[in-house]
């Protein structure tokens, strides 16, 4: 299961439409270990394709030392679908090798820019890729990481 | 002195669990092949039946790109720094 707070949920919604008709990538890095998404890092798609998504080269390297000097991982990849369902592709697929991530897919092909139409709407969807092997996961979003890993509840006694 | 290479996650099943290893040769092709008597299938994962670096995969030299220096053919040496790591892209 991916758990995700509502800020970084939607700033990942929030890029996709911005870069649509073009796909936005991106990846959100946490604690080495943790499973924490925390820090959302949009990347810029080298390739400004509607069809397929590159970090560039020199952004790449530079994005992985960063998080190797502060001990973390990227815990969250994700980007967009601008015409197709929130599904990994077969290109995907064949690119994927983070085993320890969420991939997440948004597509945009339903939002109001899209569309023209109020009934917006932009799927958000999360799997995990290993071996070629996609398997779906269940996404929960969460208000808030800053008061410890579960979900912000009020309890009344 | 030795030239060092950091290994991504994806690949650290054949480094036994370790980020970085060493290993050495005049050149990156060279260097692969060192590194693949030491980790064998390391190879593999790197370059194409062809003799090609495998598209998935981006290899730095002190942080350039080896697709524009020469790729496999790229010159190393001792105290240089090598990076592996997997390329982010899809469709």
């Amino acid at each position: 299961m991916l758990r995700i707070d509502r800020a970084t949920y939607d700033a990942i919604v929030a890029h996709a439409r911005e870069d649509h008709p073009d796909e936005a990538c991106g990846v959100v890095a946490g604690p080495e270990g943790s499973d924490r998404p925390e820090r959302f890092i949009p990347m810029l798609n080298a390739a400004r394709s509607p069809t397929f998504y590159e970090f560039d080269s020199g952004d790449l390297l530079k994005l992985y030392r960063e998080m190797d000097d502060r001990d973390e991982e990227p815990v969250v990849i994700y980007h967009s679908h601008t015409a197709t369902e929130a599904h990994p592709s077969r290109t995907d697929i064949s690119y994927a090798s983070e085993p320890n991530a969420h991939y997440v897919l948004v597509s945009t092909r339903q939002h109001e820019k899209q569309t023209g139409l109020a009934g917006d709407d932009v799927e958000f969807r999360s799997f995990r890729i290993v071996d070629g092997e996609v398997s779906e996961e269940e996404v929960e979003i969460v208000e808030s990481y800053l008061f410890g890993h579960s979900p912000t509840t009020v309890v009344y006694d | 002195m030795a030239i060092e290479v950091r290994i991504p996650t994806i690949l650290r099943t054949h480094t036994g669990g370790n980020k970085t290893v060493e290993g050495s040769g005049d050149t990156l092709g060279a260097l692969v092949d060192d590194l693949d008597s030491k980790h064998p299938g390391l190879k593999n994962r790197l370059v194409t039946e062809e003799g090609k670096l495998h598209r998935f995969v981006n290899v730095y030299v002190n942080d350039e790109d080896v697709r524009f220096t020469g790729a496999l053919d790229t010159q190393v040496k001792d105290g240089d720094s090598v990076t592996i790591l997997p390329a982010v892209a899809g469709g």
